[in-house]
């Protein structure tokens, strides 16, 4: 007994992830937390998508389903459950059934390098970037395996069609990826490295994100790849396999109920994998914004002692360690504001007090930020998932706004101004940095 | 292989070749299809996927409306005209009650005429903004959708007020109007156009300039001027070809000469240019609407109609632009009380012609494009 | 970080391979071919990564699982199919190829138990942090020229396929 506490003990305040160090104990705590915060995360992200795309679009969403909708994505996944499971009849049984689970397992597997810190990862692979992108390219392969066990010619044109779609826009995804894993060789010893954390400590060794290096092309680079990521996942506007109006119905149109949920699951962990990638490549990871500033050095009274003690403490630093608390906290705000507003009739009581009772929720997380262990511990991870939920409210801002690309358009773009972009600003990446002697020892 | 500029008949009849055989591939899409706006069911011939040729069947939504006409008198016949072209329910009773009164041979009221343009003109408006929002839907941008539907509904409301209905509206009667216009009415129209002119901007901010929609509607669906006049296509789709030609101003009805507006024309007679000529007509409805609301005379609302109408035996042929096109109607009287034959020329009916032209070359995901860029509207199709 | 059960994992990802090697020749449906190739190739990529080669099979899985097989799948999907799922398994030269089979496993044999002294009792400890590092110079330094030639083969490949395919130019 004395052993297990031990072995889970000697983990503690190491300074590697729990797959680098060993530690199966803390490595399966950890897949526990990534998994549970993903689907949360997932299920937020249906939430948002309707309320948002209907805000756009001068309606105001679900209302009715909890207060302001908040409990609808339940209400979609319990519906979704209880659908009567079709299968075609000439379908291919083993493949139709294998099929949503091989995106799901590509979708889900990536998060195993995401660094939510400098230790929050469930492991550190020296190939994090490489397998982040193989792993995410055998969602393909699902997909094709989905249109064609559906035994019906519109899914597998569908399919097809979205394969072709997403193999073609990794290339330039590739490319933009290599652009950045290139800056993060340029330090003493010359060599790069391809682990996610690695290059999050170079953007902070070299006190830049990579998106503003060797100005325009990380600006470049960076945009590359936020387009090929949203023709990666199919979303709009390079939705066409998919879309409602097109001929062509898309490849999970025969699936129903459950397996559909995880089709809809892989497509919202893929765009977090996906967003993660573009975070930690070029906008600093974990890294608050100017990570390197500390602003005039203060003496933070004792009662907020830090956790590193040798680490430099400024005012800016107080600032920033502030915003996730702040954040619930406005969450929570915004929550007891339209508690006021909610229609005063009894059949409204319980979802005012439902309501008031979230706020209550998340002012109390928002409180628990500002105690210094938490946020200490919780700030690189606040700040990672607020640029990532950035990036999810741009996929949801381009549905609204943008028609949808032709698919001949789409591979185009893909092929012809895409890729050579990407080409270029991978060699002028190069050039420059080879330029810069002072940083590079040959 | 076919020559494709050739109108060959499709082959139906011969047994199935296997799918995805290199050379041709017969599809059929309709008539339950969110993108063809009603019951039509168009069938394609492509080659991979180019389009070679399409035939449409339309049908599905015939009603019978003609045959109706002979067995109803003139006066009874009116709230079915509204129900052709649902959309634009106004123009529709305008054209038939214009065409009436011409065979009547009676001149409706300075005032009645003046409102008719008003609510005409703000049907337009309407119509127009239904088909900007379903032609975005279609080609994928699902937000102007909205935004075109919620200020629809300020016209709707002012239908409402006026006549109680939002849709079938049933606005006119032969000789003039029913209803004197509501107290607030010239306010209401005023305060919508000042509402309304900036929406447009709004819109055309989301579209016109957006590299995707350019993309999607630059050079699809080309119609040159002569294959318009030959098929017989009139309305926004003739005049984004180039041809200037608007039955307001040529053939002049209802004192639309009392007005000074201008008559939007394209150049090259693809799914842009009838993009931008239907968004500057809407412009020109709101100048119109401007001069007609301040310059509403007084005077009588209906003109001495008798209460049994037989007009005298004989033929007349009517037409007004109506927001998809030319509306005519061809009534023939044999003097009594019912028309001995009532036959509607709709505008979507003659334009749904020139898909096939406009198709061929193209994409599949065009054709959905093209199908909302003619404005077609099934109930006036198959009437 | 440490190996953990080495000879457990090599006998399942070994055993893995073989039944998916086993299943790509005898399947008759391409499709279930092409996918349990895929499920070989996905443990022959763990164990490259036994190996302390993480850069080799990461590079195996986007490539070959992700990228070959996917265009394998294409053309078998767009080649209608119903007639091979009817042909014989086994055709009727199984005589002569059961012969060679038998030659050449014991040509395998006999290499092994001639040569078994140059295989090393246990793995080198392979230090697996710079596989991706050392692959590089060598690629880039040493084998310069064969790479450069690999990309032009490649590149004639592409046109070639693309002047094959196009209608007209």
């Amino acid at each position: 007994m004395g052993q297990i506490v031990a072995y889970i003990e000697s983990y503690l305040g190491s300074d590697k992830t729990p797959g680098a160090a060993g530690n199966m104990f803390w490595v399966l705590v950890y897949i526990m937390l990534v998994f549970g915060g993903l689907s949360v995360a997932v299920i937020a992200m249906n939430w948002l998508e309707r309320k948002i795309l209907a805000h756009m679009q001068v309606r105001l969403g679900p209302m009715r389903v909890g207060p302001h909708g908040l409990l609808q994505p339940i209400a979609d996944a319990i519906k979704l459950l209880l659908k009567e499971d079709i299968m075609p009849a000439e379908a291919d049984g083993l493949i139709f059934w294998v099929a949503p689970f091989v995106v799901v397992l590509a979708a889900f597997t990536v998060f195993v390098v995401v660094p939510f810190g400098p230790t929050h990862a469930i492991t550190d692979m020296n190939i994090g970037i490489l397998f982040m992108l193989g792993v995410s390219s055998l969602s393909v392969l699902g997909i094709v395996m989905a249109g064609w066990a559906s035994n019906s010619h519109y899914p597998l044109i569908g399919a097809l069609r979205s394969s072709a779609q997403m193999v073609s826009y990794e290339v330039a995804m590739g490319l933009a990826v290599v652009s950045a894993v290139l800056m993060t060789s340029l330090n003493e010893t010359g060599t790069g490295t391809l682990s996610m954390i690695g290059i999050v400590q170079a953007q902070m060794a070299q006190q830049e994100w990579f998106i503003f290096k060797f100005f325009p092309l990380g600006l470049i680079a960076f945009f590359i790849f936020a387009v090929a990521m949203v023709a990666e996942t199919n979303r709009a506007p390079f939705d066409l396999a998919e879309a409602e109006s097109e001929l062509t119905a898309g490849f999970h149109t025969e699936y129903s109920g459950f397996r559909w949920s995880l089709f809809f699951l892989a497509e919202y962990s893929a765009m977090i994998a996906v967003s993660s990638i573009a975070v930690t490549l070029w906008l600093g990871g974990w890294l608050r914004p100017f990570p390197n500033l500390h602003g005039p050095s203060i003496s933070i009274p004792h009662y907020w002692p830090p956790v590193d003690p040798t680490a430099p403490t400024g005012a800016l630093d107080l600032v920033f360690s502030l915003f996730p608390g702040v954040t619930f906290l406005l969450f929570a705000a915004m929550c007891f504001f339209n508690t006021a507003r909610m229609p005063k009739h009894p059949l409204f009581k319980i979802q005012t007090m439902g309501l008031a009772g979230f706020g209550v929720v998340l002012g109390l997380i928002g409180l628990a930020l500002f105690v210094p262990p938490i946020r200490d511990r919780v700030e690189d991870i606040f700040w990672f998932s607020a640029k990532v939920a950035g990036f999810m409210y741009l996929y949801i801002w381009y549905r609204g706004t943008f028609p949808r690309y032709r698919f001949d358009q789409l591979m185009q773009m893909g092929w012809k101004v895409l890729l050579p972009m990407g080409l270029g600003v991978l060699i002028l990446t190069a050039s420059v940095a080879l330029l810069q002697p002072m940083i590079w020892h040959p | 292989m076919t020559d494709s500029n050739t109108l060959s008949h499709l082959d139906l009849e011969t047994p199935e070749k296997p799918f995805l055989d290199a050379n041709e591939l017969v599809i059929n899409m309709g008539p339950q299809h969110p993108a063809t706006h009603g019951v039509l069911r168009v069938i394609l011939r492509l080659d991979g996927e180019k389009v070679l040729g399409l035939e449409c069947v339309i049908g599905y939504l015939h009603r019978g409306v003609e045959k109706i006409g002979e067995h109803r008198t003139y006066t009874m016949f009116n709230p079915y005209v509204d129900r052709m072209d649902y959309v634009a329910a106004v123009s529709n009773g305008l054209g038939y009650c214009e065409t009436v009164e011409k065979l009547l041979n009676v001149e409706a009221p300075p005032r009645a005429q003046h409102v008719r343009v008003i609510l005409t003109e703000l049907n337009r408006i309407a119509s127009h903004q239904l088909w900007l929002g379903t032609h975005a839907l279609d080609i994928g941008a699902i937000t102007p959708l909205f935004y075109t539907f919620r200020d629809r509904e300020e016209i709707l409301k002012i239908y409402e007020k006026y006549c109680g209905a939002r849709l079938t509206t049933h606005a006119f009667r032969i000789g003039g109007l029913q209803y004197e216009t509501y107290t607030g009415f010239e306010k209401e129209v005023k305060n919508f156009l000042t509402f309304f002119r900036p929406k447009i901007d709004e819109y055309e901010e989301l579209l016109t300039t957006n590299r995707i929609w350019v993309e999607r509607t630059k050079n699809v669906g080309t119609i040159s001027a002569q294959d318009c006049i030959a098929l017989g296509v009139t309305g926004p789709v003739l005049r984004a070809s180039g041809v200037k030609w608007d039955l307001r101003k040529a053939q002049p009805y209802a004192n639309y000469k009392n007005f000074d507006f201008d008559i939007p024309i394209g150049e090259n007679g693809d799914t842009y240019d009838r993009y931008l000529v239907r968004m500057a007509e809407m412009r020109q409805s709101v100048r119109i609407i401007e001069q007609a609301v301040d310059a509403l005379p007084e005077g009588p609302i209906i003109a001495k109609v008798p209460k049994v109408m037989k007009p005298a035996a004989g033929e007349v042929y009517h037409s007004i632009e109506a927001p998809k096109g030319e509306l005519g109607y061809f009534i023939v009287s044999d003097g009594s009380t019912q028309p001995y034959r009532v036959r509607v020329r709709p505008p979507s009916f003659v334009n749904l012609q020139a898909l096939d032209l406009m198709c061929r070359g193209q994409l599949v995901a065009d054709v959905i494009a093209v199908i909302g860029t003619l404005d077609i509207v099934l109930g006036e199709v198959d009437r | 970080m440490a190996p953990v059960a080495t000879p457990f994992f090599f006998y399942l990802l070994s055993g893995i391979m073989l039944i998916g090697g086993i299943l790509v020749i005898t399947r008759k449906n391409p499709v279930h071919s092409a996918l349990a190739l895929i499920v070989t190739l996905l443990a022959q990529a763990s164990i490259y990564l036994m190996l302390y080669a993480p850069f080799v099979a990461g590079v195996q899985i986007i490539l070959y699982a992700g990228g070959i097989m996917v265009l394998f799948l294409f053309v078998i999907m767009l080649v209608s199919i119903d007639r091979s799922v009817r042909e014989r398994q086994f055709n009727s030269q199984w005589v002569v190829g059961l012969i060679a089979a038998t030659a050449l496993g014991g040509l395998f044999i006999a290499v092994y138990t001639k040569g078994k002294d140059i295989f090393p009792e246990h793995a080198m400890p392979v230090v697996e942090n710079d596989n991706t590092q050392k692959i590089a110079t060598m690629l880039y330094g040493q084998y310069m020229f064969a790479f450069e030639i690999a990309s032009l083969l490649l590149l004639v490949a592409i046109i070639g396929a693309v002047v094959m395919a196009k209608k007209k130019i």
